[in-house]
């Protein structure tokens, strides 16, 4: 019995995946008059392999980096053809496919203001490629090209604020969310769609292979991750803050113990310290603390 | 109708008359005049289309891709690093079956930066499954746009087609043309009916992961598409001669002064104009030379060169490229095209000129026939200088 | 000549992923279902099916055990059973 023609089951993704929820429920939101177009990554090569594909609205795979100026194409198209205000255009990829490689062709697509929404799912490494290090890796994380070793506690660098870089743009709708809040999540590409013009949503998902996790943790893993402060979940709207997730925060320590990627941290007070400065300042940032 | 235009204007005519919906292009010297023409027009709503100004080569590609799966007849323009930076795009279109036509205005390569004419950029790109195309002077740019669309979109091939034209020489250069009119545009190329497309009423899926299980028959397929194309020029050629009274005989050669040649170069694009002069100067003084020019570069005709060329003795091939570490491009073809065949040149040699837009003139044209004799060259340049390799670095 | 360039989803039947299982499978009681739905919404593979309260069950065909349908349920009432066991699901 098909629950969700739009994405199909069958498809290859592992066990638990926190990216293949977040992309159902991105185009289960969207609706099927979307086309959708993909950047080679994990959720492209677990959803298409010919001849098999899950997708059940029209969907276009070219290169690894260039989905967004691929929509572009798309959407360009679709108002000479005078479809534009039927049809919903989504462009999607990882965290290293939109924040590295896809870094200009997004900001291109964001400055042309074309009426498609771009979607990131944030798993924090080249998952697909055997976890290397991306752009939006966060600090002291162990990915293969980023390994804790004797002088190194991982990735050195803070994560990449490509939201804040969407931001900049001067865009309607940028917004963060989680797998493992999926009605926060459906709710945002519902408002996301109903907005014109070019728009952003970073999805927190969780990946038991390369966080090392059971295939079970995915709802336990991401919602630490909100509620230690380290993936804030907000809203901006036309550049003004209108909605954030408010938590009563975690120490961090709770949600680096949940996944292998950060075990070589746990036996150390200084690194973890490092770490919730970050999660405090985001904390401070977006005022996400619960009154009261 | 006549007019005395430049060739990149003449170029934005014609693409105007061929309605595309959705162009696409990032500035690049030569071509930069292509894309303003075509701008302006859509900007005075003289042509309706959208044009999408990117921020790069490569977006510009992925742009005119995205469009063509939606169903829309497209176009772009480019050169040499513009070229090269979306040559991933460049052989993504091509094996998605996506009849994309773009210009390519072709210029020298970087490093060192040189923008002027040869045709190395292209050439390089010669693996990627597009079909391509080259003018030898405005009139042929202008008529082989209409040609590269009729192609591209027939039922039978989907496959992408580049039309080069010389950097500067054409591009810049001012000709009287007969420019189209639109009533025999539209009688010549019907609108683009897509075969797949992205359409919500029909979903599919474009772009799929193909495993060892599936690839190579679509590296076959487009491999066979391209020889069953041979044929489908001279339809073509035909058609367009009914239409618009110029002959392109089979759009693959043109041969000149051929018949009874006994030294004959062969060519590619501009250089062929001063080529026909010399042509001329040495046949009047009766010496038995011809050109045969190339038209189409890929698919290479093999076959048609071996008709033409397999009673001629001596054959120079002038390459406006170099296959650095090889032989020269076109040359290494000419010569698969009469190995281990019954008849042939006896001497097939290879010369390399106009590098870096270096002007190839009429005593370098004649230096390429005094140099074309019994003793066969492998590789050669014309018009080098020596002084300048005297060049020392380090202690 | 084409060869292998697009695929329709109607005529794509998906890989049985169904065979990936091979240590746990999910085992609905349909005792204190509230139909919350949060099992349909949370499952990976979309294989999860239902509309009535203690009605919801799991297509084996493309389940791959990954446990997430129990984790979710707020009413426990989904258990993760040994894959040998086979217990008969509606």
């Amino acid at each position: 019995m098909e629950n969700s023609p739009l994405f199909r089951s069958g498809h290859t993704a592992c066990a638990g995946c926190g990216q293949a929820i977040a992309a159902r429920l991105v185009i289960e939101a969207a609706g099927a008059n979307t086309i959708v177009v993909n950047n080679t990554g994990c959720l492209e090569v677990f959803s298409t392999k010919y001849p098999e594909t899950v997708w059940g609205v029209p969907w276009i795979h070219s290169l690894f980096e260039n989905s967004a100026a691929v929509a572009s194409g798309v959407e360009a198209a679709l108002i000479y053809l005078g479809k534009k205000d039927s049809t919903n255009v989504i462009a999607q990829g990882g965290d290293g496919s939109t924040g590295d490689i896809g870094l200009q062709a997004l900001s291109g697509m964001l400055e042309r203001g074309h009426d498609i929404l771009y979607v990131c799912y944030d798993n924090e490494a080249y998952m697909n490629t055997g976890v290397q290090r991306s752009g939006l890796t966060p600090f002291d994380t162990n990915t293969t090209t980023s390994p804790a070793g004797a002088q190194s506690w991982g990735n050195l660098r803070p994560k990449k604020p490509i939201p804040e870089i969407c931001l900049a743009h001067g865009i309607p709708y940028v917004a963060t969310a989680s797998a493992g809040f999926p009605q926060d999540l459906s709710r945002k590409v519902k408002k996301a769609i109903s907005l014109k013009g070019p728009k952003y949503i970073q999805i927190h998902s969780s990946c038991p292979l390369g966080w090392r996790h059971e295939s079970n943790q995915m709802l336990p893993v991401s919602k630490l991750a909100v509620e230690t402060g380290l993936y804030p979940l907000f809203e901006y709207e036309n550049g003004v803050l209108t909605g954030r997730k408010q938590i009563a925060p975690k120490p961090v320590e709770e949600y680096l113990k949940t996944q292998g990627r950060f075990k070589h941290l746990l036996n150390n007070p200084e690194e973890i310290k490092k770490i919730q400065e970050i999660a405090d300042n985001n904390i401070k940032k977006y005022n996400l603390k619960l009154e009261g | 109708m006549k007019e005395f235009i430049e060739g990149s204007h003449a170029i934005a005519q014609i693409i105007k008359a061929t309605s595309p919906g959705v162009i696409s292009a990032y500035p690049i010297t030569p071509q930069t005049h292509i894309v303003e023409d075509l701008a302006k027009l859509v900007a005075n709503k003289e042509l309706n289309a959208q044009f999408v100004n990117v921020e790069s080569e490569h977006s510009a590609a992925s742009v005119v891709l995205g469009a063509s799966a939606t169903g829309v007849r497209v176009y772009t323009a480019t050169s040499s690093q513009g070229l090269f930076y979306m040559q991933e795009v460049v052989f993504n279109i091509a094996g998605m079956r996506l009849p994309v036509v773009m210009t390519c205005a072709n210029r020298a390569v970087s490093a060192p930066i040189n923008i002027w004419n040869d045709q190395q950029d292209s050439i390089s790109l010669r693996d990627a499954g597009w079909f391509q195309i080259y003018a030898e002077d405005n009139q042929e740019a202008v008529d082989f746009h209409l040609v590269a669309y009729r192609l591209a979109e027939d039922k039978r091939v989907m496959l992408p087609v580049m039309v080069c034209m010389d950097g500067f020489i054409l591009t810049h250069g001012m000709e009287t043309i007969d420019m189209p009119e639109q009533e025999k545009v539209n009688k010549f190329l019907p609108p683009y009916k897509p075969l797949y497309k992205l359409d919500t009423a029909y979903p599919i899926s474009m772009g799929l992961l193909a495993d060892p299980d599936y690839y190579m028959e679509t590296r076959f397929a487009i491999q066979e598409t391209m020889k069953e194309s041979i044929v489908y020029l001279s339809e073509i050629s035909k058609e367009f001669n009914t239409v618009f009274g110029r002959d392109y005989k089979d759009l693959l050669v043109e041969e000149y002064q051929i018949k009874d040649a006994e030294k004959v170069i062969v060519a590619m694009g501009s250089v062929c104009g001063t080529i026909k002069e010399v042509v001329d100067e040495q046949r009047a003084k009766g010496k038995k030379v011809g050109l045969l020019r190339i038209i189409s570069y890929r698919p290479f005709p093999y076959a048609r060169i071996y008709e033409a060329l397999k009673d001629v003795s001596k054959v120079a091939v002038l390459d406006k490229a170099v296959s650095l570490g090889a032989y020269a491009p076109i040359a290494v073809e000419m010569k698969a095209a009469f190995y281990g065949k019954k008849k042939g040149p006896k001497v097939i040699s290879s010369f390399v000129a106009g590098l870096g837009g270096r002007d190839i003139t009429l005593e370098s044209v004649h230096e390429v026939f005094r140099r074309l004799n019994t003793k066969e060259v492998n590789f050669d340049f014309i018009d080098l200088k020596p002084e300048l390799l005297k060049e020392e670095y380090g202690e | 000549m084409f060869g292998p360039l697009t695929v329709n989803p109607l005529k794509s039947k998906g890989s049985k992923t169904g065979s990936w299982r091979t240590l746990l499978r999910p085992h609905y009681l349909h005792k204190n279902c509230i139909a919350c739905r949060m099992c349909l919404i949370i499952c990976p593979e979309g294989c999860v099916s239902g509309k009535e309260k203690n009605a919801f069950s799991t297509d084996f065909t493309y389940c791959k055990g990954c446990g997430l349908c129990a984790d979710i349920c707020p009413k426990k009432d989904i258990d993760m059973v040994p894959e040998e066991l086979k217990i008969e699901d509606k």
